[in-house]
């Protein structure tokens, strides 16, 4: 947490925060238990967690998609569930993933769609939405798709264009439900690096993954989820420790330290010897 | 041209199918057109002259000389003039529900009657055919009864406090099928009596019965609702993205589903309880639009009003004019809709992309 704190006021309301949260369906299998967490403004959260162990539900209740079942979650210090559906999607925007639609919607109408928070049940959206989703689009370097059938693009632009959609909805904060799954490696990177950029322009971001060199390639605050709960959350240089990616997945994990011209790159390796 | 500063023109053209003033000019005129039409087109020789005086004398009270025969009046007036009403906001209302449920059903095939309005009302009605009841309270039981089987799929798909369109889908076959079994043990016990044909001829459809009196009943609901679908027709694109999605967008999906469903609902209920079910019309207009105006709801639900309307003039025109005897206007409707769904599904394979 050096450089990258660049909020002055130290006791400033965090973004969103996890108090004593625990999550459990049917009041029996408690996927989590006594998390606290604290997402404050312009940080980047990465949890990371085995499969199953409720980081994606984690996140579905930090933005209210889910209910939290136990202790409360705070959006601006304020409780979640005090917020309308239209306030909290102008106030958290989360990034699904991505999958083709019924209706063959073009790129731009899809993006258009996140204006949605600030029209009035029984509104269209003016030329103003549509220039602002265009805007968004070029911003992001995908005006060249607006046109073209949201069902026709690759995977990484419907990523790409989800991401649009969410910046359209002007949120303090968005969330990220394992941006880079099934895309390949270039998409992989783009979408990263967009990631990357809405970071250092000071968007508040919270992303779960399943790839460990997200956490030191984006991450300032980085959570590790286990079986019950946070195992250890820090900065990156503080919590991915070969000891405790070890602990959390369950296999030996080696880091491996990639030092080229100037980039500090971390890798992770399974060991099984 | 990207370089221009008014990003508005410039991102228009990029939604997508281009919106003529051509092509709305002639999906606005042409119901009008055919309606006219309509009203001239008979068994009973009436010239389109007349056709126009005998209505500026009774709108107008305009004067002119009856140059025609009392009976060639009251055709016009009360025969061909309300049914050309009710053909064309049947098929006007059917389509939009259409269009509406296949967005919020997130699926292209889904018809207006999914949720069992047609198996609830056809109950209604054969069970007032068989009480002998008179024709107004056969329509009040077709409407009270579709409303009814709508009503029973939306509580029986509600789980915890969600009403996920999937169990929706799923319970709506289970009520369809449940009034189906019903209907039928009235079919079979109607067997022999005369009121069985009654029934069936009933089922079939038909807008041959509709008078002055039935548009005044019916035409307040539909027309309600069809602006109620109309307001709500960009939301209906966020909820085709998914519940969860549109709820990530603010969208209070529980809500506007349920609107959807009641707009939906009170338009074929009151439609089947006048006319019977007329199958086919709210799948095949919003598909035949889709390729006009492409998915949009915001222009698709205006395109299925204008084209809905005209199709069903047209349709229940041949109804009239084929044959020597009036042919059901549910059968035409089915004749011509399947072949030409079969012939879209083939040409999209399917799909819309």
């Amino acid at each position: 947490m050096t450089e990258t704190m660049q909020s002055p006021a130290t006791n400033a309301i965090p973004k969103i925060e996890v108090v004593g949260g625990s999550f459990s369906y049917n009041r029996k299998a408690t996927i989590w238990d006594g998390i606290n967490l604290q997402v404050n403004e312009g940080e980047c959260v990465c949890l990371l967690g085995a499969n199953g162990c409720g980081k994606t539900t984690l996140l579905h209740c930090m933005c209210g998609a889910h209910p939290i079942t136990g202790g409360q979650v705070l959006v601006n210090g304020r409780n979640i569930q005090e917020y309308s559906i239209t306030e909290l999607a102008q106030t958290v925007g989360i990034v699904y993933q991505d999958h083709t639609v019924s209706f063959p919607y073009t790129s731009l109408e899809v993006v258009r769609m996140g204006r949605a928070p600030y029209l009035g049940m029984f509104e269209t959206p003016s030329q103003e939405d549509t220039a602002l989703a265009y805007e968004v689009m070029k911003e992001l370097g995908i005006e060249d798709i607006a046109g073209t059938s949201y069902n026709k693009i690759s995977g990484g632009q419907r990523q790409l264009v989800l991401i649009a959609r969410t910046l359209c909805q002007q949120p303090q904060v968005i969330l990220f439900d394992e941006p880079t799954s099934h895309l390949d490696f270039k998409n992989q990177a783009i979408v990263m690096k967009t990631l990357q950029r809405l970071s250092e322009k000071g968007m508040t971001i919270v992303m779960t993954s399943h790839f460990p060199s997200h956490a030191w390639q984006v991450g300032t605050k980085v959570v590790l989820m286990g079986r019950k709960g946070v195992l250890y959350q820090g900065t990156p240089e503080e919590v991915m420790t070969e000891d405790n990616l070890s602990d959390m997945y369950g296999v030996r994990v080696r880091i491996v330290n990639k030092q080229t011209e100037g980039s500090k790159a971390f890798f992770c390796e399974p060991r099984f010897d | 041209m990207s370089k221009t500063n008014s990003a508005p023109d410039v991102a228009l053209p990029a939604l997508g199918q281009k919106q003529s003033p051509v092509k709305w000019a002639i999906m606005i005129a042409l119901p009008l057109v055919v309606f006219f039409v309509s009203l001239f087109l008979g068994r009973y020789d009436v010239s389109a002259g007349e056709v126009v005086k005998i209505f500026a004398n009774w709108i107008f009270d305009a004067g002119y000389p009856q140059t025609w025969t009392d009976s060639a009046q009251k055709v016009i007036i009360q025969v061909r003039f309300p049914r050309a009403v009710m053909a064309a906001f049947v098929g006007a209302g059917l389509s939009m529900s259409g269009a509406a449920f296949q967005g919020m059903f997130q699926n292209p095939l889904v018809s207006p009657f999914i949720l069992g309005v047609s198996a609830g009302a056809s109950f209604g009605a054969a069970l007032g055919l068989v009480l002998s009841l008179p024709y107004v309270a056969v329509q009040g039981m077709a409407f009270v009864f579709g409303m009814l089987a709508v009503a029973i799929t939306y509580f029986m798909a509600r789980i915890y406090k969600t009403t996920p369109v999937l169990m929706l889908v799923l319970s709506g076959t289970v009520v369809s099928a449940f009034f189906q079994a019903l209907l039928s043990i009235i079919k079979f016990t109607a067997e022999g009596d005369e009121k069985l044909p009654a029934i069936t001829f009933w089922l079939m459809g038909s807008l041959g019965s509709v008078g002055l009196q039935d548009l005044l009943i019916s035409l307040i609901p539909i027309v309600g609702s069809c602006i109620g679908l109309m307001v709500l027709r960009w939301r209906i694109n966020l909820l085709s993205m998914g519940d969860r999605e549109a709820r990530s967008l603010g969208v209070n999906t529980q809500q506007t589903n349920l609107m959807i469903i009641i707009f939906s609902t009170v338009i074929t209920s009151t439609a089947v309880s006048i006319c019977g079910i007329i199958g086919w019309v709210g799948q095949v207009i919003p598909h035949f639009c889709r390729m006009i105006v492409g998915p949009d709801h915001k222009v698709l639900i205006p395109a299925t009003m204008f084209v809905g309307a005209t199709y069903i003039l047209i349709v229940d025109n041949l109804c009239r004019l084929l044959s020597a005897s009036e042919i059901p206007l549910g059968i035409l409707t089915a004749i011509i809709g399947a072949p030409v769904f079969a012939y879209l599904l083939r040409k999209t394979k399917g799909g819309w992309n």
